[in-house]
Formats: structure tokens, sequence, C-alpha cells
């Protein structure tokens, strides 16, 4: 039991973070596009936009994300198309991430006031106009921090991407594990790192949260 | 011709009817004053004109644009048919100028440059020099009021919708907004006012409209229905309104 070793551990456990991180900003900054496209779709009031991407928020928000995962990974390799676990875990928590944010941000636009909508509508602004001038900037300020406090459930779901044999934190932490025979000392080194991945994001999440009901 | 035509308009929430066959014609340099009491039906009315609410038989033409009808038809409609709110409904993230020139820039597509011209022109109107780069939230109701008449008159309206401009406003405050909207009225605009405001219909319109239980129940020059009401109705109303 040397210093050695435990250096080794960390070593790789720190490379393997990387990718979680990694995994985590594409599902984030891909969940975000595709959310934004989703919010547009589900506000617009078009009725027969409105049925499928309710389905499809209800879909990703209503099942295990594990159970996607699996879905994305095998699933698709039943099709005949190869699925790399990078594939399977980028597509399947974007996907994922996409209907999370849809909702969070869906109800920071339908905390604008009704009177917001009609005046802009009244000097000829179409929907998209609306949106994109007088709503979201508005419901950008209210969003920021549960955006922000969503994304630390983003870190931590990358962890289920292990299972289909992704190698980031969890599962290096896994390999390492079997390697060492040392699971204590090895999860415990895994659970700092994501703390201290989610912390300052939760942190700062609960700080813009504070400033904005002052600023009210 | 009239500018807006009002032809039997009828409106359900539901299975309440509201508006129950309203007709009313408006023509160009008209000042319109709508009176009734409270769930009579005038907001709901101002509101169809615009397309703010849809009825469901009748028909309501705006400058020849039939309002409701196809889809692209309202926007041109919406570019010559402005409203004004009772609470103001300012943008709060954007200064007074710039609350002016969204529209413009927006919807006609006018240059930046330009468009601020004709802030600073309507803003000016509205006696609001000095106020073009202040936020909402930095000035009182009456300048509010008086950025959101800017706002609309920025789209050059051939008639201005306002639902009860005044009501909000703390009463030292009213006159200053409705200065404002008599002296568009002298400039030969066109306008269609709800309010409760009787010494100002009186004065400034050219037509009064009592309407009562979702119709128009008297209708004629104010000062000939204050004068002399001839419903019921519309006699008890004014005398409870002083
Ligand atoms: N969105 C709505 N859903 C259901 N009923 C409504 C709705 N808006 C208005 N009403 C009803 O329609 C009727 C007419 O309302 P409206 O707002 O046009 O009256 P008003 O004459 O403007 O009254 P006020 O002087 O109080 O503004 C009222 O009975 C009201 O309750
Ligand atoms: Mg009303």
């Amino acid at each position: 039991m040397s210093d050695f070793s435990l250096w080794i551990i960390v070593k790789n456990l720190l490379w393997a973070t990387q990718w979680t991180i990694l995994l985590s900003l594409i599902a984030f900054v891909g969940g975000g596009i595709v959310g934004l496209v989703l919010l547009f779709l589900r506000t617009s009031q078009v009725k027969w936009l409105e049925v499928p991407t309710k389905l499809y928020i209800e879909f990703f928000q209503g099942t295990p994300l594990l159970m996607q995962l699996f879905l994305f990974f095998f699933g698709v390799a039943l099709f005949g198309i190869e699925v790399s676990p990078w594939m399977a875990a980028g597509l399947a928590l974007t996907l994922w991430t996409s209907a999370f944010l849809t909702e969070i941000w869906r109800g920071c636009v339908e905390a604008i006031p009704k009177g917001q909508w009609e005046a802009s509508a009244s000097v000829a602004m179409n929907y998209v106009e609306q949106m994109r001038y007088v709503i979201l900037p508005q419901a950008m300020r209210i969003a920021i921090a549960p955006t922000v406090g969503f994304s630390v459930q983003v870190i931590k779901g990358t962890a289920l991407a292990s299972i289909i044999g992704f190698v980031e934190l969890t599962k290096a932490g896994t390999m390492i594990n079997n390697a060492t025979f040392r699971p204590f000392l090895v999860y415990a080194l895994v659970a700092l790192i994501y703390f201290c991945l989610c912390f300052p994001l939760s942190w700062y999440a609960k700080r813009l949260e504070g400033k904005l009901n002052v600023a009210r | 011709m009239s500018l807006v035509s009002i032809r039997d308009v009828r409106k359900s929430y539901g299975t309440v009817e509201v508006l129950k066959g309203v007709s009313l014609e408006v023509a160009k340099g008209d000042v319109v004053a709508i009176i009734g009491r409270s769930g009579s039906g005038k907001s709901t009315l101002l509101r169809c004109i615009n397309g703010l609410e849809t009825y469901q038989f009748g028909a309501i033409l705006a400058d020849g644009i039939e309002v409701g009808g196809i889809h692209a038809n309202m926007r041109e409609l919406r570019r010559h048919v402005g409203m004004v709110f009772q609470q103001f409904n300012l943008f709060p993230h954007l200064t007074a100028a710039e609350n002016v020139m969204l529209a413009p820039t927006v919807v006609n597509k006018t240059p930046k440059k330009e468009a601020r011209a004709i802030a600073a022109e309507v803003l000016a109107k509205v006696g609001l020099s000095e106020k073009m780069d202040a936020y909402p939230s930095q000035l009182s109701g009456g300048q509010q009021q008086r950025v959101a008449i800017a706002r609309s008159l920025a789209m050059r309206p051939k008639v201005l919708l306002c639902d009860e401009i005044t009501s909000a406003l703390d009463p030292e405050l009213v006159n200053e907004v409705l200065r404002v909207v008599e002296q568009l009225a002298k400039e030969g605009m066109t306008l269609i006012l709800v309010t409760h405001e009787m010494r100002f219909a009186r004065d400034v319109g050219t037509n009064l409209v009592f309407m009562h239980h979702g119709k128009v129940h008297e209708t004629g020059k104010p000062k000939d229905v204050f004068a002399a009401p001839q419903t019921p109705e519309l006699q008890q109303f004014v005398g409870g309104n002083g």
C-alpha cells in the first residue's frame, strides 16, 4: 500500500474525468439546441405540433435514462447499424437532456405575462419574432438558475453510460477497482471528483436564484 | 367607405355569448368612444378588431382586410391597426426608444438609424424626448403609457384602439395621457376608445357608442347622447356616472 499506487489511481481517474466532462458538455449543448427547437414547437400553439413534442418529452422524462441508453445501444443495432458506446451515450443523453430543458424553459416562457404576447402581437410581430425579441430575453433571466441547476443532473447522468461500456469516471473506477481490490478508496475518490464537478454548479445556481429573488 | 366595418359580430366564450350581434361603422378621422358597464363586452369588441380574440359569426373589416381571414393577412392588418392597453405592456428589458423601434425594425425591416429617427419623432410627440434611453421601470405610469402610445404610432397605424388606457393610472397622471390622445384626435387619427372618462368622451369623441349586454344599445353624437339619452339603461348609466 504505497503512495505510488494511490497516485496511479488518482491519475487514472482524472484521465477518465475528461470523458465525463466531454460527454456532459455534448449532452448539455446538444440538449440545449434540441431543447430550444422543441421549446418553439411546444409553445407555438400549433395543435399538430403539440402532441408529438409532448409525447417526445413524456417518453424521455417518463422512462429511466438507463433504458434509453440500452435502447440506443442495443436497439439500433437490431437494424444492422453499428453503434459505438460514444454515439449511443451522446445521443441518448442529448435527447434526455433536451426533454428536461424544454420543460424547464417552457415554465419560464409561461411565467412571462400574457400582456407581453398581446402587445407584441399588436405591433404585427409573428410568433418567432415575439419569442426572439420579447419573450425569450425575459424568460432567459429566470431560466438561468434552474438550467445551471439541471446541468448537475446531466453530469451525474453520464455515470450510467458506464453500463454500456463507455469509459468515463464511473467505468474507470470499476476497472481500477477490479485491478486493485480497494473499492472503498476507489469509489470514495470517484465520488469526490463528481462532487468537485457538481458542487460549484449547484452553488452557482443557488446564488443566481438568490440574486433573482432580490432583484424582484 | 368605412375604415373599420363591424357587421353583426357574435362571440361566445363557451356557452356564454358576450357579443350578441354588434354592428358599427367607423370612418377615417372618427373618434369613437365606447362606454358601458363592466362586462358589457367593450374590451372583447376592441380585441376582435385586431384579432386578439376570434369571433364566431359576422364580419369585421379593417382597412379592407377581413379580420380572422387568412393568416398572412393578419400581419398586414396589425401593421395598420394599433392598440394601447390598460396595463401599458411595455417590454421591460428594452428602453423607451428600443420599445418604439422594435416593430419598425423587425416587422417593417426599417434600418436602425431610420427607426431611431422614428422613435425620436413619436416620443417627442408624446412629450418624452428626454426619456428615450430610460427603461420602463424608471418611468411613471403616465410616462409608460405615453411610451406605449408612441410604440403604436411608430407603425404609422390607420386606426388606434385604446382600451381604458387611463384606468390603471393615478388620478394626477390621467390628464397627461388624455392630452396626448386629444392631440392625436386633432391631427385626424382615427381612434376607437373604450373609456370611463365621460367628459373626455363628450369633448373629444365624434361618435359615442353605449354598449349594454353585448350589444350596441345606443349611439350618436356624444353631445346629443349625453344631453338626452334615449334609453333608460343609458339614462341610468350616465346618471350613475355623474
Ligand atoms: N377569456 C375569457 N373567458 C371567458 N369569459 C370572458 C373572457 N374574457 C371576458 N369574458 C367575459 O366576457 C364578458 C365581456 O367582457 P369584457 O372584458 O369585454 O367586458 P368590458 O365591457 O370590457 O368590461 P370592463 O369594463 O370590466 O373592462 C364578461 O362577462 C367577461 O366575464
Ligand atoms: Mg374591458
